[in-house]
């Protein structure tokens, strides 16, 4: 749909600045949504066509057919890969059931959904996503497979459990020293950070609350004009002339303008707040983002604790030439190689999330620039046609009262 | 129907405001002076009972009638109007200083008390109309009201104000005595009726114009009446409460304004009376059950067939439908006929024989099931209008919290640029919002005009009611006659085989045939009296209907300027902010 892919302006700004020939491009759009299955089974399929000549991909285009299901499955891959990384949102799941197979709203998760991926798609890191080329690139069996490893009760990896049973001693310990507060950092860049993003939250979602009910006050409006026009004109049938027919012309430029509402309330419901919801989604996911580096600065933190005890406890044995010296060793050595690859995974997510944040401002500044910009022009368009369409009439009204 | 009367009311209270309040409502931006062209319109709530509908929806429209003698901060419409909740943003007025700038010159909420404004009022100054308003037509202000008044010099102007409690002044049982709400009755006219150009006051209590309209209504029977405001079957706490006293007072206001409109009424004596005489209103009042019942006249008629007989009977007395005590007789043949038409399956009770009265009648009712039903959808699009601007405010109040916040909380330059963007398009959606609300209070005031024919219909109703009992007394008069006439025949008959005569027989036939003649007078009167009413009905809806075209065309005309004149408004302030951000157009550049 044109529409989206000109309000979104991420392939634009995203772009790095070289000249148009044979420079890297990378570019795929959801389209051709399709009502699949049976009854409660039913879902939606998406045609993904990827357009691209890096060269990991089979290029220079290559169409699958996803569900919704598959994108959720990237998402979480990406999510425990890219850890710092700001993953682009998803459209939430519809609990309403009616309303999953509106015209409308499988419009606008097909716009999300085609935002999604291109996001990725344009992120200098997540574009090298294996996970990224399995959903753009692998037949729907194989993808069907992957989307079901991942669907199942055991959805940790063997690693992870272990991370968690190690998180689990650590907590008892902590315990054991007393230590009952999680471990939290408390730069003042960063507090302040969290601070922001929590309250951003707060705000946007109130701003979006609001333009949602304007979109249904445009459509309110529509409806009590077409209903007045109605009246009117039913009225003006029992009126001689001219004011009858004064009454019907009302009466049916009142129509029209019904018309003209309604079409309006769509648009500021895909250009206006639908990116703010998206806005909303992206603070979310940075909100996820947040909570594993704190998971992280926990381990790291944890275990550099640990790997000091260990240390303690091993200079003390080697001090009382215990035969349990070695075993120690071999721990601490365990401990130690542990506590720095924690410390790692920690700072990687902490350059991520400072480049994120550089480049998070600085496209949502764009996207919500194209947002007010498009709500102004509509808003704009609308009062001039409203304008014009009742201007057009005041002649014949005077024409009518002068008879 | 007077289109100005809703304008009038404004004069009382029309404050025009000085250049400096104008400016600082203009928000700050320069060469925004129409802005400041745009002060807040105060609607007046109207207190007929029968239409609490979106009188409801626009009481948050409504202010107190004198914006002066309250602070501003009173005005506030609705606890949850964003708009209006005390900012803390501080109070910065922003003197033609840029919007973009980086000292937070916030919007301070408008205030209803700076301004009011009033396009459609022919007595305003049109200085405020501006030059913005070019496109609009500033000379429908003087077409829109088709006041008889604004041909000629002859005016009369009402208004009901300084509703007082006072108490009866008699022996109590109940303790805490009779309490009731007397109105102050100001009556500003240059009639020569009134005696050339003078100004006057009476007090009375909603008892008292009952008692005008009851008088009214047997004196111009046949004519359409505007209605009367409707007693309240409420608790006397309830009627004392403040809202209810000023709906009674808005509604009382626009009945003498009606009356005072109709070209007969306005010489009649009885308003003359009403509106000047001092003390008690001498006129007669309603008191017996009968006519309470049905919910009418007054005197107690005297016995038709006299006193005496003979023609000592005041003749209109002898056409006033048969209601109150003394005439059972003739009160329960009358009641008998329509009772038993009506539950027997609504047959009339009079045999209407007048093709074109009926079907006058008919249409008449079509016209007021369809003036029911606009009024009805006039009143769900004013809603709608109200709710866009309010709901356009709250987004807008939302957006400038967020800019303050990012302005606030800014790291990057990213921020501060996205906050400034943010605040064009909050600054915007604020004014369009207020837009919105000062088009729905014009709205209101046009549509109204739909509102004000359902009580004209019920005027043509009574008109028609008067016409079929007039109606009724002649049918029954004639019925009486030929049954008289009947038993007349047959006591002669009886009389003439007795040989010899029958001197009781002769002394009742001698009395029957007075009666006839008694009858036969009646008969002719009320026959003449139906042709007289006849005819009043026959003008006043002629009349009616030519005021309702012209009322109706300007309801239009007004309804539609406004909304030219208003969508204008709104594209321009959405259309500067498109401008400012033309930046951001993503249309022209191809991806």
């Amino acid at each position: 749909m044109e529409n989206t892919e000109q309000t979104r302006s991420i392939t634009g700004s995203m772009q790095s600045p070289r000249s148009p020939s044979s420079q890297p491009y990378f570019s795929v759009s959801v389209t051709d949504p399709v009502k699949l299955g049976n009854g409660v089974q039913s879902y939606i399929s998406y045609r993904v066509i990827t357009k691209t000549n890096f060269p990991e991909y089979q290029g220079p285009e290559k169409i699958v057919i996803r569900r919704y299901s598959d994108f959720v499955w990237l998402r979480d891959r990406l999510f425990e890969k890219y850890k710092g990384v700001f993953i682009p949102p998803l459209p939430e799941k519809s609990a309403v059931e009616k309303f999953r197979f509106s015209a409308e709203f499988i419009e606008m998760r097909r716009a999300a959904l085609d935002i999604f991926v291109n996001r990725i798609a344009l992120h200098p890191e997540l574009q090298q996503s294996e996970d990224l080329r399995t959903f753009l690139q692998a037949d729907e069996e194989t993808m069907e497979r992957f989307r079901f490893q991942e669907t199942g009760i055991f959805k940790k990896k063997p690693a992870d459990l272990m991370q968690m049973f190690r998180d689990v001693q650590s907590k008892v310990s902590d315990a054991v020293l007393g230590k009952e507060k999680p471990v939290e950092e408390t730069t003042p860049e960063y507090e302040k950070l969290k601070h922001y993003v929590f309250e951003l939250e707060n705000h946007l979602t109130e701003a979006q609350k609001h333009a949602y009910r304007l979109v249904k006050r445009h459509r309110e409006l529509g409806q009590s004009l077409l209903d007045f026009g109605k009246a009117v004109k039913l009225l003006g049938a029992c009126e001689g002339e001219p004011t009858g027919r004064a009454f019907s012309d009302l009466g049916t430029k009142s129509e029209l303008l019904s018309i003209k509402l309604q079409k309006e309330a769509q648009r500021v419901l895909m250009n206006f707040e639908e990116p703010l919801k998206d806005y909303v989604r992206y603070v979310q996911s940075i909100k996820a983002t947040i909570a594993e580096r704190g998971t992280a600065f926990r381990q790291h933190c944890e275990l550099a604790e640990t790997t000091k005890l260990k240390e303690i406890n091993l200079d003390k044995l080697m001090l009382t030439r215990s035969e349990k010296v070695g075993e120690a060793e071999i721990e601490y050595r365990v401990i130690k190689a542990e506590s720095e690859e924690a410390t790692q995974r920690f700072e990687r997510i902490v350059k991520r999330m400072n480049e994120e944040i550089v480049r998070f401002q600085e496209q949502k500044t764009e996207e919500m620039g194209v947002a007010f910009h498009q709500f102004a022009k509509g808003q704009a368009r609308l009062a001039n046609g409203i304008g014009d369409a009742w201007r057009a009439l005041l002649p014949k009204l005077e024409a009518a009262s002068s008879v | 129907m007077m289109g100005s009367e809703n304008a009038d009311g404004f004069e009382e209270t029309q404050i025009n405001a000085s250049k400096e309040d104008m400016e600082n409502l203009s928000l700050g931006v320069d060469g925004d002076g129409a802005d400041g062209d745009d002060p807040l319109t105060k609607s007046h709530v109207n207190g007929d009972s029968s239409n609490s509908g979106y009188r409801s929806a626009m009481s948050t429209l409504s202010n107190v009638r004198d914006p002066l003698s309250t602070p501003p901060t009173l005005l506030t419409p609705t606890d949850s109007d964003p708009l209006f909740a005390p900012s803390s943003f501080g109070d910065i007025r922003s003197h033609g200083s840029k919007p973009n700038c980086s000292d937070n010159s916030y919007i301070e909420p408008p205030s209803y008390a700076d301004v009011i404004f009033s396009p459609f009022d022919e007595n305003s100054d049109s200085e405020i109309n501006g030059a913005e308003d070019s496109s609009v037509h500033s000379q429908s202000s003087d077409s829109l009201s088709r006041s008889p008044s604004s041909s000629s010099s002859d005016y009369i102007k009402i208004t009901v104000s300084n509703p007082q409690k006072e108490q009866e002044p008699s022996n109590s049982i109940v303790p805490g005595g009779n309490n009731y709400i007397t109105y102050l009755i100001t009556t500003r006219t240059n009639l020569p009726d009134f005696g050339g150009p003078s100004e006057f006051s009476v007090r009375r209590r909603f008892r008292d114009v009952v008692t005008l309209a009851d008088r009214l209504a047997e004196s111009y029977r046949g004519f359409c009446i505007p209605p009367r405001p409707d007693k309240s079957v409420v608790e006397s706490q309830v009627m004392q409460k403040q809202e209810f006293v000023e709906q009674r007072r808005l509604a009382l206001e626009k009945y003498l304004r009606r009356l005072s409109a109709h070209p007969v009424i306005r010489n009649s004596d009885e308003l003359k009376v009403f509106l000047q005489v001092q003390g008690k209103l001498p006129l007669p009042m309603s008191t017996d059950v009968a006519s309470r019942m049905l919910d009418g006249a007054v005197k107690l008629p005297k016995q038709l067939f006299g006193e005496g007989g003979a023609s000592a009977v005041p003749v209109h007395e002898v056409v006033q439908p048969a209601k109150g005590g003394r005439d059972l007789l003739r009160l329960f043949k009358e009641l008998r006929q329509s009772v038993s038409n009506d539950w027997g399956g609504s047959k009339p009770p009079v045999v209407e024989e007048d093709k074109e009265f009926l079907e006058k009648k008919e249409k008449m009712h079509d016209l007021e099931q369809q003036i029911i039903n606009a009024s009805q959808q006039a009143e769900s699009l004013v809603k709608a209008q109200q709710d866009m601007g309010e709901t356009m405010g709250e987004l807008g109040l939302a957006f400038i919290k967020l800019t303050k916040f990012e302005n606030e909380e800014a790291v990057f330059n990213a921020q501060r640029t996205r906050a400034a963007d943010m605040k064009n398009v909050a600054t915007a959606a604020v004014k369009a919002s207020r837009f919105y609300r000062e088009l729905n209070s014009q709205t209101v005031k046009h549509l109204d005009t739909l509102h004000d024919y359902l009580g004209m219909m019920m005027a043509v109703q009574g008109a028609f009611a008067d016409r079929s009992s007039a109606l009724l007394t002649v049918q029954t008069l004639l019925s009486e006659l030929s049954s008289l006439q009947a038993r007349a025949e047959k006591l002669e008959a009886a009389s003439a085989k007795v040989f010899g005569g029958d001197k009781s027989r002769i002394r009742k036939i001698e009395e029957l045939k007075e009666t006839i003649k008694v009858t036969e007078d009646a008969k002719n009167v009320a026959i003449r009296e139906y042709e007289r009413i006849k005819e009043n009905n026959r003008s006043e809806v002629e009349r009616l209907d030519s005021e309702r075209r012209v009322d109706f065309m300007n309801m239009m005309k007004g309804f539609v300027v406004n909304q030219v004149g208003y969508a204008e408004k709104i594209s321009n302030v959405w259309a500067k902010v498109a401008e400012e951000s033309s930046q951001y157009d993503r249309e022209k550049q191809s991806s």
